[in-house]
């Protein structure tokens, strides 16, 4: 049914085939979630739709062969963002019910358009053309790097092939996105507002949680660890890894604190702080000691691959789960006062 | 199996039509809700068709993230009392 | 003989719980009130999807797909069930918090204390 992995031949047969169908299903519904985000009339449905749109790309991802991504997608992008987004704008008094539209709805609208009738015209038209010649027949797309990647997999510490180019291959990356995150959270403290007035301090509680939210919430929460754990033990040979496990466990976080059975996340914790930092502190530690006393920087020493790249991923994944649970709900308070 | 997951789908575009057109956020939440159950459903036929267990993991950190996310959503959007 | 039985049976559910999907997604197109659109969706829905489950661990009966399958299954059904009763909750309130500021509005001398919204 598949081919093997690795090799990728040049299309003999049509592309048009049946397995289209709920594909092309996932692509309608993509582009209507994506239009409803942009254009619902409230943003309130806009943001619900958002959500909506996360879940339909997951299941895309799903369709490509990328379950990391999917895992992801599923839990990030759909869930944490989605929340995240919903608390800001629940920050601005009347933002949830104002209207939405904005000028380039028509433009937008015949981007789509084109854009599809594009795509349709190289699904149906391309095997036409390259029999007439007039397009040239793609041969043997395997790429280089991948067969370089897949090669040297055996010796990285890992079975997982994308985790073995995560954190051992290009562990550079992983270590600026775990900065990038950092940013992000310095970031969001410059947009909270000075000399917070006392009335809204008092009310940054949430509202009283409906005794079924809490018991729900307490069942939640350990499945929520739990499934986290599994993906971080996982991640080496399996699809998985530290940001999907971290942000189970900063769902596990949110939904506790949203019913009220979670203290408040307080920026000025020094635990909460040190927690953040602890993961690319404890990555650039690795990457300076191979630097200096190693073959390079972040050369991993042979022996010690494996345990090296599993106490990053563990650190690294209560990094995450910690700044996501700070960018979503931490609170909105200002240190200087 | 590949008909099952079109209707599965064409289902769910059909849900959101209605979700779409009605008054309240009660209802985009409850579109939310239809359109994460169908994914699971997606998620678990397309592990059999693929023979593929990952699928499955997925779809049990989806339904676990559409849980979350309808408690957080309900939550954040009651007024303050 | 076994294999037989276990595919029919299997593919039987499975078809049966792609009509509870069609049947939900009919319910929410055709019922007039958001209270009655939760049930056709968290309810008959969720059937759905365990029916489908039952079908594909009748088709794939390992232990591993049969675990995770059915764990999947109950969550679902636990969280449509919460789902359910928080949402008609939350739109009571709403329609409860609608009403009572129409109600203020009209009567603009009476009311001193101030609806906490």
């Amino acid at each position: 049914m598949r081919p093997p992995p690795g090799t990728v031949q040049a299309k003999e047969t049509s592309p048009v085939s049946l397995e289209l169908l709920p594909d092309l299903i996932l692509t309608l519904l993509l582009l209507i979630m994506a239009w409803g985000a942009l254009y619902a009339p409230q943003r309130a449905d806009a943001m619900t739709l958002f959500i909506a749109f996360g879940i339909v790309v997951a299941l895309i991802w799903a369709r490509l062969d990328a379950p990391d991504l999917a895992l992801a997608e599923a839990a990030i992008g759909a869930g944490l963002t989605g929340v995240l987004l919903m608390h800001a704008a629940r920050e601005l008094p009347g933002e949830l019910h104002q209207t939405n539209r904005t000028a380039t709805y028509w433009g937008a609208l015949a981007f789509a358009v084109v854009a599809s009738l594009m795509f349709l015209a190289h699904l149906l038209y391309d095997d036409s053309l390259m029999s007439a010649g007039l397009l040239d027949a793609e041969t043997d797309m395997t790429p280089r790097l991948r067969t370089l990647a897949d090669a040297a997999v055996p010796e990285s510490g890992v079975e997982h092939p994308v985790t073995a180019v995560l954190l051992n291959f290009r562990a550079w990356d992983t270590l600026l996105e775990l900065l990038v995150l950092l940013f992000a959270l310095s970031g969001l403290r410059q947009l909270f507002r000075d000399g917070q007035s006392s009335e809204n301090r008092a009310t940054s509680q949430w509202p009283e949680s409906l005794a079924l939210m809490s018991a729900w919430a307490r069942v939640l929460a350990p499945l929520l660890v739990v499934t986290g754990g599994y993906l971080l033990w996982r991640g080496s040979s399996e699809p998985g890894g530290a940001f999907q496990a971290g942000s189970l466990l900063a769902a596990a976080a949110v939904i506790l604190r949203l019913t009220g059975l979670l203290p408040p996340l307080r920026w000025s914790s020094v635990l909460l702080r040190l927690s953040v930092v602890a993961g690319a502190l404890f990555f650039l530690v690795v990457a300076a000691a191979t630097a200096i006393w190693g073959d390079g920087w972040l050369v991993y020493p042979v022996a010690y691959n494996g345990l090296l790249i599993i106490t990053i991923e563990a650190i690294a994944t209560l990094s995450i789960a910690i700044t996501l649970s700070l960018l979503v709900i931490g609170e909105r308070e200002d240190l200087r006062t | 199996m590949i008909w099952l997951a079109s209707i599965i789908l064409l289902s769910a575009l059909a849900g959101l039509w209605r979700m779409s057109h009605s008054p309240t956020i009660a209802d985009r939440l409850l579109g939310l809700q239809m359109l994460s159950t169908t994914g699971i459903a997606f998620l678990l036929l397309l592990a059999h068709w693929q023979n593929n267990a990952v699928w499955r993991d997925v779809a049990l950190v989806l339904a676990l993230l559409a849980a979350v996310v309808t408690v957080a959503l309900v939550q954040m959007l009651r007024r303050r009392t | 003989m076994i294999s037989t039985v276990l595919f029919f049976a299997g593919w039987a559910f499975m078809l049966a719980g792609c009509m509870f999907f069609v049947t939900a997604a009919l319910g929410l197109l055709r019922f007039p009130d958001l209270f009655s659109r939760l049930h056709a969706v968290t309810k008959i829905d969720t059937l759905g999807l365990g029916l489908m489950a039952l079908g594909l661990a009748l088709l794939d009966p390992s232990w591993r797909s049969c675990l995770m399958l059915m764990l999947v299954w109950v969550l679902v059904m636990a969280s449509g069930a919460v789902n359910c009763q928080l949402l008609a909750r939350f739109n009571l309130e709403q329609e409860e918090a609608q009403s009572d500021e129409a109600a203020t509005r009209h009567r603009p001398g009476k009311g001193d204390k101030p609806r906490v919204s």
